[in-house]
């Protein structure tokens, strides 16, 4: 029946007021350096292919999307399926024109994805409001609304060019330090 | 039938103040056009219907003009016969300050989403609509689009409705050729 003081895993512990907030890999947690980094790129490895997305378009671009997904440039050999809900996808395609009407719906369709999520804006429409930059009803340009994290050029853009769309998400993901974000800051015992 | 023989009918039958005046076609690609007084509209276009020989079965489009210098808005009415293979197109000039005028749902149910429509984007008030909503815009959408004096608002529910031009604002200077 010792108190917590004698046990042996807080003699192993840093002496107090040592250890301040820091994040894993900074040395001194229980994380070392090493395991972080294997299971940081085991579980981006993993979410970086099974990028799903929503299946959503708004216009002419949506034709474009179905394009991508048909048998001539798979997106699914990258592991990217399109999801009915937005409960149960991590990509935003935003594939069209987005009319003031409609942006009201993408931000409600944005708020209801969970975390960690990623938009790619596909074509000059959703980019800058392109050809109907000038329209009265027409939203000048998605990151107006959500933040987006790829934009893909093009009026339409190629299945090509919205696949290296995605693999430009897939090098973001990979990049992450996914355990760091997930748990946030790790605290010294 | 001609045009002509359309216009000779409805004003022997109606009286020429439902259908002033007759504009025969003018040149190859102008539909020839018949003044309608707003309040005899719906009579107009049930006779077009119910008339054996006219037989206007379908209406094709209704459109709306604004006319700023004359303070006009002007609805103008497509109608099709597909038994009698005959077109007709009707013009309903309109008090740009009041536009108000009848409601043709009732000779053709299809009017009802083409009035909604030109409601929402000109402003036409049509009386004995069922249902006059917007169709297209936003249901809390100021102002009516395609009157030439409508001026976009600064922005639509926090979104802004300009976007900075990226050459002025990153300064870039094109070389010249």
């Amino acid at each position: 029946m010792s108190s917590t003081n004698t046990s042996l895993l807080n003699l192993m512990a840093p002496p107090k007021g040592w250890g301040s907030p820091k994040y894993a890999d900074d040395g001194g947690s229980v994380i070392s350096t090493n395991v972080d980094t294997v299971v940081n790129s085991l579980l981006n490895w993993g979410r970086a292919n099974s990028v799903w997305f929503m299946l959503f378009g708004l216009a002419c671009c949506a034709i474009e999307l179905m394009q991508t997904g048909g048998p001539r440039s798979d997106m699914d050999r990258f592991g990217s399926a399109p999801r009915p809900s937005p409960r149960s996808s991590d990509l935003f395609i935003i594939a069209g024109t987005l009319t003031y009407k409609m942006a009201l719906r993408v931000k409600r369709l944005y708020d209801q994805m969970s975390e960690p999520r990623y938009v790619i804006s596909m074509g000059s429409c959703s980019n800058c409001g392109g050809l109907f930059q000038y329209a009265y009803s027409v939203c000048k340009g998605v990151d107006q609304i959500i933040p987006v994290d790829i934009y893909v050029p093009g009026c339409p853009p190629r299945p090509e060019a919205l696949l290296e769309g995605l693999l430009k998400i897939q090098e973001k993901i990979k990049s992450e330090k996914f355990l760091q974000m997930r748990y946030g800051v790790s605290q010294s015992p | 039938m001609t045009p002509e023989a359309i216009y000779e009918k409805l004003k022997t039958d109606l009286g020429e103040e439902a259908v002033p005046e007759l504009h025969p076609v003018s040149d190859k690609f102008r539909d020839a056009w018949i003044k309608v007084a707003p309040y005899e509209i719906e009579r107009v276009c049930e006779y077009l219907k119910t008339t054996p020989d006219l037989s206007f079965d379908y209406l094709e489009c209704i459109t709306g003009v604004d006319y700023p210098d004359d303070q006009n808005i002007v609805v103008i009415y497509h109608v099709y016969s597909y038994t009698a293979r005959h077109r007709i197109v009707l013009k309903v000039f309109l008090d740009r300050e009041d536009p108000a005028m009848p409601s043709v749902v009732n000779v053709w149910s299809t009017a009802n989403w083409q009035e909604r429509e030109c409601y929402d984007l000109l402003g036409v008030l049509f009386e004995g609509h069922p249902d006059l909503r917007r169709l297209l815009l936003p249901d809390d959408w100021e102002g009516h689009p395609l009157r030439k004096d409508f001026e976009e608002k600064e922005e639509y529910h926090g979104i802004p409705t300009v976007r900075p031009n990226p050459i002025e604002l990153f300064k870039i200077q094109i070389p010249p050729k």
